[in-house]
């Protein structure tokens, strides 16, 4: 497999504008004859689809939720990072540019993330006009708040709900395309499989999970916004739904899965309270602006009251081993910090597997009522689910698989191995390395849908010839016929155990071997483990109801069925990438003072995986990390 | 502890419901109340049996997803939380809990504890938004708005969509998320182009979609897991009447107020 970047050739900051100019346009009387279908409603895809049906194509979108509205994209919290420089504090597009590559571990590319902080401008923009009521001064001016891994104030913010509120805007653009025509919204839709036609992404076999119909729905082109896949560890702040299945089937009809071992585990979320426990709730990163982190510093006072425990017996470790970033230090140095303090029996809270993040000196400085507006909901959120006020007590911490950096490989233009598949927002790989900074998802969702794919899929649409399509070709019937078949046999199992009891026990393999520190051993251990777990869900799985009705737990067992594939191929791309970087630790690599070691001599490429058959190991592909304009550098937050 | 759970099951939108009783057993005060359902659910798949259908995603109170009546009670005993925050603290050893779907004739049952709120997206798309095309913005700080008029906004666009109310009102009204969606947007200079004809709009969606009237009872804001103030309802109407009065005319005299 060719893996061709297609970066535009020239200085970086003209990179874009060359390839704008470059890209072939589709005549505005032309776009009204073009399909495209866009899966999945949050950042990207509304966006996506909203901006396509504004320059006049005909798109259809779809989510497994009732609503577009309620796409994952609205649990974010914190903030969108935009180098407008507006606090005058030295920041710029290169230094965005510059922050995001370090923050990524010199694990992406350089012209897609320069891209990315160059449409970070626009996108604050576009949004305020469409009436995102970011935070503002009492001057009327826009406000900023500080996240890790930048020494700048470049996060913009709409109190803890940032992600909801940007998802509304594109909701609200996406529904006003809806009344005008340009979008027909399938909601409670699900993308089960993708339609291949003469090596060309053509359509999608989707079920509808009101009446379990299982439909084609074919076009010229194809866009996977679909989100990430962190529920492959069970417990994650992931929602429910969040699911690998459109990204995962692409990859088995032969789109390349890049870097799927590079996850994100948040620092702060509230700590695991039971067995009983579905998922896991984040606490915005933009706490550690104010809360400052400690664990007791001898073993045998974690069981007292925090209060209890005198100033000059806390570990403030974070400000102790990195004073220039200390809490702000970003997300995969804080998490692994969090486990090294647990591991070494100083964690707080059941089971240990907890650390405090105190605002005690925050409420101190300014007041409770400052740290109330500032974060006010978050507290709220903290109390209703662990029945301790924040504003007393220090609040209890771990870290909790949050995001993906992995996904499925595209090029320049967002386009994967196969031509007419895009993929947009955390459904790619693209822009944040082995580790993505605070506030920088939704930007590059964001950039993905409003600004990068409208573009790019005009160039594509206009440079093809495309035959049409009908229902009846083969490859459709082929397609539609796996889908009826695979979902008859889910059904037809009728074994002992229901399909989250496989999912939990995934989880814990996924958690124990391929988490936050990984090694080899552990990662052929579970390499070993999931394919004998996937053999017994075939056989033992549990599936009530029928297909032709509204059956929830059928959804959830073609997820995980789905899952119980991708988790081995994120062993074993773990354990093929002898090196740590970013959110992939791997426990054989690390400084003497503890910190992730790169190996840039064999590992400064992107693994994209392709699909070779059931019986056969995926192909590992490599596109090399061709650093032109930034010096490789070991990482130091000190 | 033991709880029973009343809770209403059917099979489909066309099909009678009916109250079925399950044991909720060794229940933790630390669970959420999905969490309590999940564990019922379990329960029903091991035996063969088809698990209670309820809708749910973030389970962090923002998508708005998850919503029923327990005893009675939009989203159950605790204000300003949504169903998924709920925890089972708040309930007693040997209680009774019954559980219900919204109740209202613009959210059909679809099975189970799952309605259809798809007329929530009907009325955004009536009117609620401000058309600015990608790619048509001014710089963002170029118009400044006051803090209080941006926190105004803010309060009223923390709506989640639930549709709890819906199912509160007596008359079944969607005054609050209409109100709400319009208050975000009139607060706003950008919102100030289309603020008369979306209020023209909008109500009149909400009317087609067989929504109840508005009569001021508040029990719409007791129930509301975001605690919308019900002042976004007056404003609604007062823009309302307004737009009624000048109709066609779409200038705007006097600003964000």
């Amino acid at each position: 497999m060719e893996l061709d970047s297609k970066i535009p050739a020239g200085p970086l900051p003209e990179k874009w504008d060359k390839h704008r100019f470059d890209m072939r346009l589709v005549n505005p009387a032309n776009k009204r004859k073009y399909t495209v279908l866009v899966v999945g409603s949050g950042l990207a895809g509304a966006a996506a689809a909203a901006t396509m049906s504004e320059l006049g194509y005909n798109v259809r979108c779809y989510c497994y939720q009732d609503s577009p509205r309620r796409a994952h994209s609205i649990s974010a919290q914190g903030g969108i990072n935009a180098a407008k420089n507006y606090q005058n504090d030295g920041d710029s597009i290169q230094r965005l540019f510059y922050d995001t590559i370090k923050g990524g571990d010199f694990r992406s590319r350089e012209g897609n993330v320069y891209r990315l902080a160059q449409i970070s401008v626009d996108i604050i923009d576009q949004c305020v006009a469409q009436g995102v009521p970011f935070a503002r001064e009492y001057g009327g001016l826009l406000a900023n708040r500080s996240f890790g891994g930048a020494q700048v104030s470049r996060t913009f913010y709409a109190r803890g709900q940032t992600g909801q509120q940007l998802l509304l805007g594109a909701y609200q653009a996406l529904e006003k395309e809806i009344a005008k025509g340009g979008v027909i919204m399938y909601p409670r839709a699900e993308m089960l499989d993708l339609i291949v036609v003469n090596g060309r992404a053509r359509g999608i076999v989707v079920r509808d999970e009101v009446t379990g119909t299982i439909e084609p729905h074919l076009a010229d082109a194809v866009v996977l916004a679909t989100g990430g896949y962190g529920n492959v560890f069970y417990l994650s702040t992931n929602a429910k739904g969040c699911n690998t299945t459109a990204i995962w089937r692409s990859y088995k009809r032969g789109a390349a899965f890049a870097n799927p071992c590079y996850t994100q585990i948040h620092p702060t979320c509230i700590p695991v309270a039971g067995e009983h426990q579905s998922k896991l709730t984040l606490m915005s990163e933009s706490l550690r602006n104010d809360g400052r982190v400690w664990v007791p510093r001898r073993q045998e006072d974690v069981a007292k009251r925090p209060g209890d425990i005198p100033e000059a017996d806390r570990d403030y470790y974070l400000e102790r081993k990195y004073p220039s970033f200390g809490n702000l230090s970003p997300r995969d140095i804080a998490s692994r910090a969090a486990k090294e303090a647990c591991d070494d029996g100083r964690g707080v809270g059941p089971g240990g597997r907890g650390v405090y993040l105190d605002f005690a000196d925050a409420i101190a400085r300014v007041g409770e009522d400052k740290i109330r507006e500032r974060y006010g909901n978050l507290f709220e959120m903290y109390e209703r689910i662990t029945d301790e006020n924040p504003y007393q007590v220090p609040m209890r911490i771990y870290p909790a698989v949050h995001y993906t950096m992995g996904g499925l490989w595209v090029d320049y233009n967002l386009m994967s191995t196969i031509p007419g598949l895009h993929v947009a927002g955390e459904a790619n790989f693209s822009d944040h390395g082995a580790n993505r900074l605070g506030a920088s998802a939704l930007m590059q969702g964001l950039a993905d849908g409003y600004f990068v794919l409208p573009s790019t899929i005009g160039d594509y649409l206009a440079s093809q010839k495309l035959e049409p399509v009908h229902e009846d070709m083969p490859e459709v019937k082929a397609a539609v016929g796996d889908v009826q078949q695979r979902t008859n046999t889910l059904l037809a199992v009728q074994g002992t155990r229901s399909a989250a009891s496989f999912h939990r026990e995934l989880g814990q393999i996924m958690w124990d071997y391929c988490g936050m520190a990984r090694e080899a051993a552990g990662l052929r251990k579970a390499i070993e483990l999931i394919p004998k777990l996937r053999e017994e869900f075939w056989r033992n799985v549990k599936v009530p109801g029928a297909g032709a009705e509204l059956n929830q737990t059928l959804e959830q067992a073609g997820r995980v069925a789905d899952f119980l594939e991708l988790g081995e191929l994120m062993c074993r791309d773990a354990l093929h990438r002898e090196e740590s970087c970013g959110g992939h630790f791997r426990t054989e690599y690390q400084t003497a003072d503890g910190e992730a070691l790169r190996n840039d001599e064999d590992f400064a490429y992107v693994a994209a995986w392709q699909y070779a058959g059931e019986q056969s190991e995926p192909v590992l592909n490599k596109e090399p990390l061709v650093f032109e304009n930034i010096k490789l550098s070991q990482r130091s937050y000190k | 502890m033991n709880l029973t759970l009343k809770v209403w099951r059917q099979a489909g939108p066309d099909q009678a419901g009916s109250l079925q009783s399950y044991a909720a057993t060794d229940v933790s005060p630390d669970m959420s109340f999905l969490e309590m359902l999940d564990e019922v659910n379990e329960k029903l798949i091991r035996s063969g049996d088809v698990p209670i259908a309820f809708d749910h995603d973030c389970r962090e109170g923002i998508c708005g997803s998850c919503g029923m009546m327990i005893n009675g009670v939009a989203h159950g005993p605790m204000k300003g939380t949504a169903t998924c925050q709920l925890h089972m603290r708040s309930f007693s050893d040997g209680d009774t809990v019954l559980v219900e779907p919204w109740r209202a004739r613009a959210f059909p049952v679809i099975k189970d504890l799952v309605v259809n709120r798809s007329a929530f997206d009907r009325i955004i798309q009536s009117g609620g938004y401000i058309s600015a095309s990608t790619g048509a913005a001014q710089d963002a700080n170029a118009l400044p708005i006051p803090k209080a008029d941006a926190d105004a906004s803010m309060d009223a666009a923390a709506c989640i969509g639930c549709g709890a109310c819906v199912a509160a009102c007596p008359n079944g009204s969607a005054s609050l998320f209409t109100g709400a969606k319009m208050s975000h947007l009139g607060l706003l200079p950008q919102g100030q182009p289309e603020r008369f004809r979306r209020a023209l709009k909008m109500v009149a969606q909400m009317d087609l979609e067989s929504f109840g009237g508005c009569t001021l009872f508040g029990e719409c804001q007791a129930a509301c897991p975001k605690e919308i103030s019900i002042d976004v309802i007056s404003r609604m109407n007062r823009d309302y009447a307004r737009a009624a009065v000048r109709q066609a005319d779409e200038r705007v005299g006097g600003g964000a107020g």
